[in-house]
């Protein structure tokens, strides 16, 4: 799980249906920016286009869920 | 006014005939957070915010109906060589009662698109907030539509989609910091 | 009548396009909030001009971008011709 990631815990019930998942919430890295800074580093025009961002400090990387749902 | 460019703002590949995807990804086009409110909201709300910020929404408002472009050709690639049965097993039945093959804008449970998804309330603060919580929830959006495929380059596009939304959102928090600072500041030409 | 496909310089053409207008895009939503930061206005006018020069280039291969007049449209109207955008 990168840093992105906050982990937390909800009561389980001995009552509950179902067996327990694991859950996490994402903050994304705009949240320890209140102005962006200027002269940041760079992407290559190429990898900015594929990230979606010109400035490495603001992507978030991002996969999907594996099956199951949990985060590892 | 505005200029149509030809081309797409990211390439969208789809690899695998998933027609049920265009379901949900129709959310992104007719939904509460999808890019036809983003774009329509801002593009509204700059006729009444303080000149410094009427060049971001109308930027970002642009952009948006680039990202709503990028949505409809995803939905469009999904169904067009969909047959009836093939839509009504991807849940899209409904949809093609009303619709045929054409896209519309509804959100994935089917309801229409509607102003009241949106809101101008002339304070910049609130409408600058606005923005910057409809742009979170377009990016939470992303992830769950991400969540629900594995067709690794309709991920990819998806993953621009997310990242612009947080550059967005950062650039709406830059412009509350700028309106704080408004009265304080001398206007000199 | 379909429209044939497109060769495959087109996509090597607009990968590279697209790459160079998304940096011009970019910075255009940050000077909108940092209109004073001069390196910034440098790096912007060094890649519109990159931008412009990739556009021709594109435009002179596989017809018009832009509609009304922005871009040139030659010798023959190519505007409606497809592939469109969402078709390639």
């Amino acid at each position: 799980m990168d840093s992105q990631w906050r982990p937390f815990d909800t009561y389980h019930s001995p009552f509950d249906p179902c067996p327990p998942k694991p859950k996490s919430y994402i903050v994304p890295p705009n949240q320890f920016i209140v102005f962006q800074a200027k002269g940041m580093k760079q992407f290559a025009p190429q990898e900015a286009l594929k990230r979606g961002t010109l400035w490495p400090d603001l992507y978030s990387p991002y996969e999907a869920m594996p099956q199951g749902g949990a985060r590892s | 006014m505005w200029i149509y460019e030809k081309k797409l703002q990211y390439p969208v590949r789809v690899s695998k005939c998933d027609p049920r995807l265009a379901k949900f990804l129709i959310e992104q086009y007719g939904g509460a957070d999808g890019e036809l409110a983003a774009a329509l909201r801002y593009l509204n709300q700059r006729y009444t915010i303080p000149d410094k910020v009427i060049g971001l929404l109308t930027d970002i408002g642009t952009e948006e109906f680039a990202h709503l472009e990028m949505i409809a050709t995803m939905v469009y690639k999904l169904t067009k060589d969909a047959t009836p049965e093939q839509l009504k097993q991807a849940g899209l039945a409904e949809h093609y009662v009303d619709h045929g093959s054409a896209l519309f804008y509804h959100n994935a449970a089917g309801n229409p698109w509607t102003a009241t998804y949106i809101q101008a309330k002339g304070d910049p603060i609130a409408d600058l907030y606005e923005d910057i919580a409809a742009e979170e929830k377009a990016r939470a959006t992303y992830e769950h539509i991400i969540n629900l495929t594995d067709d690794v380059d309709i991920q990819d596009s998806l993953k621009f989609l997310r990242e612009r939304e947080i550059v967005h959102a950062l650039r709406f928090r830059e412009a509350v910091e700028m309106l704080k600072e408004y009265q304080t500041e001398k206007k000199a030409f | 009548m379909t429209t044939p496909q497109v060769p495959k310089e087109y996509y090597r053409y607009l990968h590279e396009l697209q790459a160079m207008d998304f940096v011009c895009l970019e910075l255009s939503l940050y000077l909108d909030t940092h209109p004073d930061d001069q390196q910034a206005i440098a790096q912007f006018n060094q890649f519109q001009r990159r931008k412009q020069v990739l556009s021709q280039q594109f435009e002179a291969n596989f017809g018009p971008l832009k509609e009304y007049g922005n871009s040139p449209i030659g010798h023959r109207w190519t505007w409606s011709v497809g592939p469109w955008p969402w078709q390639v």
